[in-house]
């Protein structure tokens, strides 16, 4: 057994069980993660077709509907989480205590559900102003791409809610510390597909 | 334990040098665009250069992912699926483009 058994941060050596488990699990989160990777892939693919002057059907385009400082923020609270759960996965692998690794999960937490309510605020805007999914293919593939990343990170923050109970109530066991790992590597994620959003959808239109 | 925290310290100056990078990749573009100074084909080669260094980086020191020393399996699935999305995406854009284009003409 050596100290690094699959991508990603590892646990290490001194964890023992889990780390010797982490192998096979990993390996099929990542499975799972190109999976998503190809499906955001061609919904890109899709949006990108849409962005034309046939896609937009008269209609409002990226001018008229993206907030720029609104996407700039969104952005930095998202990239600043992604550091966080780094650091609370090191808290993990380093032994630094429970305590530790809540505080950051928790500090990661924040900032996820302050990237969710201004994206929300932003869509709310969006419909405000006549700017719905039915008007054009353009925003059709617009709510069918944004969101969808939305959805992954609503999804990620109730997982780190139940990964907190997790850890409250049994402890750092070995299948604790494999899910959280999994955990990082789909947040870290999520932040990776960000950058293919903000500069395709957000830039790319804006520029 | 002394090693153990230097080997800790090690590891958290390497996911700062990553957000360092991320920030400087982020902020860039986003800059650029805000000034509007640039024309449409040098400001989009300018996003597009930075989106991709900043994906390669967010990998090497986020996901931690250094191809030497990967398992064999695992590089192959990541490969694959760039391959697969390679075919699907592009050949996506460049079907449309061209029915596009041809519609117009």
């Amino acid at each position: 057994m050596t100290d690094k058994c699959h991508p990603g941060i590892n646990l290490g050596i001194r964890h023992g069980e889990a780390h010797q488990h982490a192998e096979k699990v990993m390996f099929g989160f990542w499975v799972f993660l190109m999976s998503d990777l190809v499906l955001f892939g061609v919904i890109f693919a899709t949006y990108v077709t849409t962005v034309t002057p046939m896609g937009i059907a008269g209609g409002p385009g990226p001018a008229d509907v993206f907030d720029l400082k609104s996407v700039f923020i969104q952005t930095m609270l998202l990239l600043t989480s992604s550091l966080t759960f780094g650091i609370a996965t090191l808290m993990l692998r380093h032994e630094k205590g429970i305590r530790n690794i809540v505080l950051w999960l928790c500090v990661t937490l924040g900032l996820g559900l302050g990237f969710l309510t201004l994206e929300l605020r932003d869509f709310a805007t969006m419909f405000a102003s006549g700017a719905v999914p039915s008007r054009s293919g353009f925003l059709s593939a617009f709510f069918a791409l944004v969101p969808l990343h939305g959805l992954h990170v609503a999804a990620g923050a109730i997982w780190i809610v139940v990964m907190l109970a997790q850890v409250a109530i049994f402890g750092l066991i070995p299948m604790v510390k494999t899910r959280l790992l999994r955990l990082a590597l789909f947040w870290h994620f999520l932040d990776v597909i960000w950058i293919a959003i903000f500069s395709i959808v957000y830039l790319g239109g804006l520029a | 334990m002394m090693g153990h925290d230097t080997e800790l310290r090690r590891e958290l100056r390497r996911y700062l040098i990553g957000f360092a990078l991320a920030l400087i990749l982020t902020v860039v573009p986003f800059a650029l665009v805000a000034w509007g100074a640039l024309s449409f084909g040098t400001a989009l080669s300018v996003i597009g250069i930075s989106a991709i260094l900043q994906g390669v980086v967010q990998l090497r020191f986020f996901l931690d992912i250094d191809l030497s020393t990967q398992k064999r399996e695992d590089l192959h699935l990541i490969l694959f699926t760039v391959l697969l999305l390679s075919i699907m995406a592009a050949g996506t854009i460049w079907i449309m483009a061209s029915l596009a284009n041809r519609m117009i003409a």
